[in-house]
């Protein structure tokens, strides 16, 4: 088939164009949004076609999958409570299935669980889908599940979702298929938190990892810590679509060019997490595409509230007007992210608070601010590393812009090793790096609550506190969307967090992979995507 | 065989030597990585380590003991031949290390047995023709490759021969390696990798060597009394420039152990220097020590091995 494109058509023009069918654009919408971008009409619909092509196509079952993330150590586990890494996450996915998942558009949907159910937002019934059967050919039961979540709350476990487990203070089973899940206080997050991947449901009683026995689409063939894991399908899959592929083998490459040769020599078919840097070598090829996630990652600038110069009144609202975003998101990120609104919340969020402009990029503003904060011309420290993605490239977007209006910032760039416990949260500037979480809920208490345990900059309101806790309890979706929205504001107005942009995550893909689409809880379709996803040809 | 009692007693102190050696290396590894910012709880809690959380991991893995302890009782482990398990993921040291040990010998034994013949005879012919083209084209190339760091040799040869040609795979674990032909394209690239980096310090230091001796008065005099170049070189300079030359080789292959993580990392090889890698960014002690122990073991043997050859080839030490 000749395919009739433009000369700078990309991948990522495909994806924009798959992703505004899917949302329900239409043609007229789409040949416009074409032509805006100097498309001609004639080839517009080719563009088209293909894309259309892509929403609709029907999986073809078969094939033997290679997939390559970015990070593998002898860490590596198949233990759900202690995945930490990608690389866990996707295997954990593979093997094991969660009682709720996240699709694409951030909407909770049951998996394990049949319904998930509360009158007061603080006793759950959880109801469990029935005839579902571990690999090892044990039918999930309640006993199950309650296992699964009471590891979490064993400290010689060692979970990383410990602290959000903590909430559910009663975990029992009611009968089979039953669970009542009682928490401390209400939370009408619960669905949307026991789609985190560490909550994976594991069979009761199982303390050995080295292979994986859960209900997951595929089965453990070999795990090797740091190597690889290869699994076969599983036939007996609860779910009525897929598994596809007949085996699916998932190993990392840490080295990014390493990764990009090897989808682009055909040896893998999909890459996750490529570098912006590498696009331009994948995109004069027919043969790979890109899939790009915009989710919740963002590298911030921190500015504590409680240390000078933050606690200057002027300083924080001067850098919120002196970070240049449009140069962050255009130069630094290439593209690959979203302008940020200065609060922790993202746009692919649903309780996403739209009417929350970004600042303006302001010099003159901001030298008037630091001269009422008297700041100006002091060389001010910012502590900036290779840890948090792109923060030194954003250091020095902010310190050219300071040199224009006479503020001549010190950047000091810091080693990666350790940054995280010596730097982070502890200098007066600094920058940080948080990774999507699912819920506002647990955003504002990681990060701005006042007992928060990662406050970047020590913002401290009662009244943020209160509401916080209120609309944690809300069912009310209208009146918890209202709350959520101001909280937001109040974050961009009065925390010392200044997010500029949230960064797209970007997977390269040979073109004959099928079925992946982009999922807000990150790259690899949410981790998920190999039960999703089929081989052509 | 001259072997008299001398030469035993020196290769005896020499394998005393190396076991002392070996002890010593045990103890630095042991507080280099007591230096190192956080323990194993610590690194696999990351941002979510609560201190009640740490402790409770650290106390679940029996952690909770001096960290002093732990070695002294890991040291007596390995007298009985019992290398620890991991703490990371609980796996016995052996399991962990024997795939890997094997994957990195495999690749060290291919590159060692193309290598040194390679580089012994390019070595020797560019001292036999000293000054003449071949020298110089030889010396040339090898002070070229020297100057190439390996990360660039591997990426370019990825792109080249995997990417642009199509010819070789990327990556050469979890490939298919069925026949021998698919065995010779996994490995083609890494071998040569490795082999530019080896060879280039072999080839010269063998020049070197063999130049030495051949300006030595009694090679002259053998010339004089008319053996032929060949003779010359490989019967009268070659025997005494074996110990240097043993000495080079030894140093070049002893890198192919523990010092090749790039080439590891760029074809996603899972050999032991990656493993070592992984063991440190974890805090994994009986890891981290049993990998230091195979290099240093691998290192000691090939050095102790070129000394001994030295020794057994120089009449003056053997007597």
């Amino acid at each position: 088939m000749i395919r009739n494109t433009p000369t700078n058509w990309t991948g990522r023009d495909d994806a924009m164009v798959e992703n505004a069918i899917r949302r329900g654009a239409s043609r007229r919408e789409l040949l416009k949004m074409l032509m805006g971008s100097g498309v001609a009409l004639s080839m517009g619909s080719g563009l088209l076609l293909r894309a259309g092509e892509a929403v609709a196509a029907t999986p073809v079952s078969g094939g033997n999958l290679k997939a390559a993330g970015w990070s593998a150590s002898t860490a590596d586990t198949l233990d759900p409570a202690k995945a930490s890494l990608s690389t866990d996450y996707t295997r954990c996915c593979a093997f094991y299935n969660r009682l709720t998942f996240l699709d694409e558009n951030g909407d909770v949907q049951m998996e394990l669980a049949e319904t998930v159910e509360s009158d007061d937002a603080r006793t759950w019934q959880v109801k469990l889908r029935s005839g579902v059967t571990f690999h090892s050919g044990k039918t999930l039961s309640s006993a199950d599940v309650v296992y699964s979540l009471k590891r979490h709350l064993d400290e010689s476990v060692g979970s990383k979702a410990n602290s959000i487990a903590k909430q559910m203070a009663e975990i029992e089973a009611v009968d089979d298929l039953t669970v009542k899940i009682v928490l401390s206080e209400p939370n009408a997050d619960l669905p949307t938190i026991l789609s985190l991947h560490h909550f994976m449901i594991i069979a009761d009683g199982v303390t050995d990892f080295s292979t994986a026995d859960g209900t997951g689409a595929f089965i453990c063939e070999s795990f090797e810590p740091g190597v690889r894991s290869i699994a076969v399908k599983n036939p007996n899959y609860f779910k009525e679509q897929g598994p596809y592929l007949d085996s699916f083998e998932y190993f990392a490459i840490s080295d990014n060019n390493a990764r990009v040769n090897a989808v682009l020599s055909g040896d893998i078919q999909f890459a996750a997490a490529v570098n912006p840097r590498s696009l331009r070598m994948l995109e004069g090829q027919s043969h790979v595409e890109t899939s790009i996630t915009t989710g919740g990652n963002y590298t911030n600038l921190n500015i504590r509230l409680d240390l000078e110069p933050g606690a200057k009144a002027g300083f924080i609202e001067g850098m919120k007007y002196l970070v240049n975003r449009e140069a962050i998101q255009k130069s630094v990120l290439r593209g690959l992210a979203e302008i940020g609104n200065d609060q922790p919340v993202s746009p692919v969020d649903r309780y996403h608070n739209p009417e929350l402009k970004p600042r303006p990029y302001d010099p003159e503003k901001a030298r008037s601010l630091f001269e009422k904060a008297g700041v100006l011309g002091q060389a001010i420290p910012i502590v900036t590393s290779d840890a948090a993605t792109s923060a030194i490239d954003m250091a020095m977007v902010v310190q050219q812009a300071g040199a224009e209006i006479g503020m001549p910032f010190d950047v000091q760039r810091v080693p990666s090793d350790g940054y995280w416990s010596n730097y982070w949260l502890k200098e007066p500037v600094h920058f940080g790096n948080i990774n999507p979480r699912p819920t506002p809920d647990i955003l504002f208490s990681l990060l701005y609550a006042s007992d928060a345990p990662w406050n970047e900059s020590q913002y401290k309101s009662e009244k943020f506190d209160k509401m916080m806790v209120e609309a944690r309890g809300l069912l009310d979706e209208e009146k918890r969307t209202a709350i959520y929205w101001e909280m937001q504001e109040m974050v961009a107005n009065e925390a010392g967090t200044i997010i500029p942009a949230y960064i797209s995550n970007v997977d390269a893909l040979s073109t004959r992979l099928k079925g992946l689409r982009p999922n807000p809880l990150g790259g690899q379709m949410g981790y998920a995507f190999a039960e999703y996803v089929w081989l052509e040809g | 065989m001259l072997r008299s009692k001398t030469t035993w007693l020196l290769i005896g102190k020499r394998l005393g030597i190396a076991l002392i050696t070996l002890v010593i290396v045990s103890f630095a590894v042991f507080f280099a990585t007591e230096l190192l910012p956080g323990d194993v709880a610590e690194i696999l809690l990351g941002q979510a380590a609560t201190p009640e959380a740490v402790a409770g991991l650290r106390k679940a893995m029996g952690l909770d003991e001096p960290a002093l302890m732990r070695f002294l009782g890991w040291l007596g482990g390995l007298l009985t031949g019992d290398l620890g398990t991991s703490y990371v993921n609980k796996m016995e040291i052996a399991e962990l290390l024997s795939g890997r040990l094997a994957n990195s010998l495999r690749l060290a034994g291919i590159v060692t047995v193309i290598c040194v013949p390679v580089a012994l005879s390019l070595g020797i012919a560019a001292a036999m023709w000293r000054g003449t083209l071949l020298d110089r084209v030889v010396s040339m190339l090898t002070i070229s490759v020297i100057s190439v760091p390996e990360f660039m040799v591997a990426t370019l040869a990825v792109l080249i021969f995997a990417v642009w040609l199509d010819w070789l795979p990327a990556l050469s674990y979890g490939v298919n390696v069925d026949s021998l032909g698919a065995m010779l394209r996994a490995y083609a690239m890494p071998v040569i990798t490795l082999s530019f980096v080896v060879s280039a310090q072999m080839i010269r230091m063998t020049r070197a060597a063999v130049i030495e001796t051949i300006n030595t008065p009694y090679v002259e005099m053998a010339l004089l009394k008319g053996a032929s170049r060949w003779r010359m070189v490989l019967v009268h300079a070659l025997p005494n420039a074996l110990g240097p030359i043993a000495n080079a080789v030894a140093l070049s292959l002893s890198y192919l152990v523990g010092g090749v993580i790039i080439v590891e990392t760029v074809f996603n090889y899972p050999g032991v220097a990656k493993l070592m890698v992984d063991a440190v960014s974890t805090r994994d002690l009986p890891l981290i020590q049993s990998c230091a122990m195979i290099f240093c073991v691998s290192y000691l043997s090939l050095t102790t091995l070129a000394d001994m050859i030295a020794i057994l080839s120089n009449p003056r030490l053997r007597h």
